[in-house]
């Protein structure tokens, strides 16, 4: 079951079958497959039923919205009315959400079915999706090796088979990288492009929502659809959004692509850099214009990111109290008992780690030298990006340093770990838009190629991507096990 | 910057956050790998440059101060661990 969403949307409208159909056949997969992989948390069955009939309805009516009668999945981190948002947290294993977020909102309204909600790591903080209450996801590729992280379960879903699209977030890379991992097309907005209103909060600064899926054709619809300015997110744009899907096929004759140098430095696998040579050389032959360039603080990217993430984390975290919602521990002596001990038994690990820097960071007599600090090189590094972009219409390179990893191979580090985000942060804290395509393999797993949009250039980038994904037939691979 | 257990209480304190005594020795151990991490960034003189806090350089968006929500309490309150008469009931703050 490979299907794309431009795929289904086709079929669906000549008839060929229902949405009640092909919702069911996705339940199916996810029921034969989930065991083995863990992508969701909560499969919404009934939710995706009854939706599933109400688009059949529409479409027997001659109505047809953007995604009617669509089947996705969303991210465990977007509230969703009346079911389960966990986080992936024991805080949050008995949050029935009371609202829907933006996201989830839009998709819905533009008739999409929602099959459920994917695995992550914990509150969003991960490069693995090892930090989840509810176990880690596998990697349809090879189930010893990790999907990524944060989004993992979303990618993971996507690559097995067992939904034609899925919602992300992307905080450090959390959409592009398991993307990579996974084998399938990822974007991530510029910050602000949508709406963070109910998406439960990691880094607010570096927060941003976006779509998996087979292709930049389908991302560009699932995009279309979450996009645009929300007066409940205070740091939504309201710049007006571009029709993604219009431009796909305008390809890349004359378009400037440019390299940073620090990109293709010492600590990238040298079998993956091969891979996105080959990728590159194809774009030169549809036309562009290859530059090398240079973003010289990209080294300053991860401490810089770890500071501002956790010092937000922190603050963010503390709404977690044991009082209003969430987990609470039992028979708690005061007050302060009742925080320590229900913020103590709800957070792992990882997140007890980050809340711990982030909250050192922030305090008395600190703040200057770790949060100020951060913020000052936090706008060099998006200087660096304005001035790039002077001379090149968009960036490009690794997704990735390497590979999938193996399940377990960098748990016990988690210096090592944070090292893996190198190519993908600095596109958050300068608020930049990136994607992630697939491009080959490397020992049998998915190589990433990532591409980098000045703000508010998404359009150019699925254009890229489409272009690409025209010559090329990485994006449509399927997992053996799971085909 | 290496940090002590003693560091780590009270860091653990301010974040409200309880941490079991026979873990403390490895948050010790994490922690300062990761503030070792964080001080690269000293190694940049960024002294005169702005900060940047939204990556977008945009500030707060204002609106009009009008009740725009309705009242969900009892929705809300459905997901609390405890509460009483619409209240929220913690242990006794003051004997």
């Amino acid at each position: 079951m490979s299907m794309t969403v431009t795929e289904i949307r086709r079929g669906l409208s000549n008839g060929e079958f229902s949405s009640s159909e092909i919702t069911q056949d996705y339940l199916a997969r996810i029921g034969r497959h989930n065991p083995a992989l863990n992508c969701f948390i909560s499969v919404t069955e009934d939710i995706a039923l009854a939706q599933a009939q109400a688009a059949d309805e529409a479409l027997a009516r001659g109505e047809s919205a953007l995604l009617t009668g669509v089947p996705l999945a969303h991210k465990d981190l977007f509230c969703t009315d009346g079911v389960r948002t966990s986080c992936a947290s024991r805080m949050l294993d008995n949050f029935i959400a009371p609202y829907d977020a933006t996201v989830v909102e839009r998709i819905r309204e533009a008739g999409a079915v929602m099959l459920g909600k994917t695995n992550m790591d914990e509150f969003a903080m991960g490069s693995s999706n090892e930090n989840s209450w509810y176990g880690n996801v596998a990697n349809p590729w090879n189930t010893a090796h990790v999907p990524g992280g944060s989004s993992g379960g979303s990618a993971a879903a996507v690559a097995a088979g067992l939904a034609p699209a899925a919602t992300g977030t992307d905080t450090g890379g959390s959409i592009r990288q398991p993307a990579a991992f996974c084998g399938v097309t990822g974007i991530k907005p510029t910050y602000g492009r949508v709406s963070r209103y109910g998406m439960i909060a990691f880094a607010s600064s570096l927060d941003q929502g976006g779509p998996f899926a087979r292709s930049a054709e389908d991302c560009a619809l699932l995009l279309q659809a979450m996009a645009g300015f929300d007066p409940r997110d205070s740091t939504s744009s309201n710049s007006a959004t571009q029709d993604y899907s219009a431009g796909l096929e305008q390809g890349v004759e004359g378009l400037r692509i440019g390299l940073p140098k620090e990109y293709f430095a010492e600590g990238l696998d040298s079998r993956l850099a091969a891979v996105i040579e080959t990728a590159i050389g194809e774009l030169r032959k549809q036309g562009a214009e290859i530059r090398d360039i240079s973003l010289p603080n990209t080294g300053l990217s991860i401490p810089t990111y770890y500071v501002v993430a956790m010092a937000e984390c922190s603050s963010n975290l503390s709404r977690f109290d044991g009082v209003r919602f969430g987990h609470r521990c039992d028979n708690p002596v005061d007050l302060e008992d009742l925080y320590k001990r229900s913020r103590g038994e709800g957070f792992g690990e990882e997140v007890k780690r980050r809340i711990l820097i982030g909250t050192y960071a922030l305090s008395a007599g600190y703040y200057d030298a770790y949060y100020l600090k951060a913020q000052q090189l936090r706008r060099m590094i998006k200087d660096d990006f304005q001035q790039a972009f002077d001379s090149v219409d968009l960036i490009l390179g690794p997704t990735t340093p390497e590979v999938a990893f193996a399940i377990g191979a960098k748990t016990d580090d988690p210096v090592s770990m944070y090292l893996q985000d190198i190519y993908t942060i600095s596109l958050n804290l300068a608020g930049l838009p990136g994607m992630s395509v697939p491009v080959g393999f490397v020992d049998g797993l998915p190589v990433g190629m990532q591409l980098i949009g000045n703000y508010f250039d998404e359009a150019l980038l699925l254009r890229v991507a489409h272009s690409y994904q025209q010559v090329s037939d990485w994006h449509l691979q399927t997992p053996g096990d799971f085909s | 910057m290496t940090l002590k257990s003693d560091d780590v209480r009270s860091i653990a304190h301010l974040a409200r956050l309880h941490i079991a005594e026979d873990a403390l020795d490895h948050y010790v151990d994490d922690l300062s790998n990761i503030l070792a991490l964080v001080d690269q960034m000293n190694q940049v003189d960024s002294s005169g440059v702005k900060p940047l806090s939204n990556p977008l350089d945009a500030s707060q968006r204002l609106r009009p101060d009008e009740v725009t929500e309705t009242d969900q309490r009892d929705k809300f309150q459905g997901i609390a661990p405890d509460v009483a008469e619409g209240l929220y009931r913690v242990p006794r703050v003051i004997e």
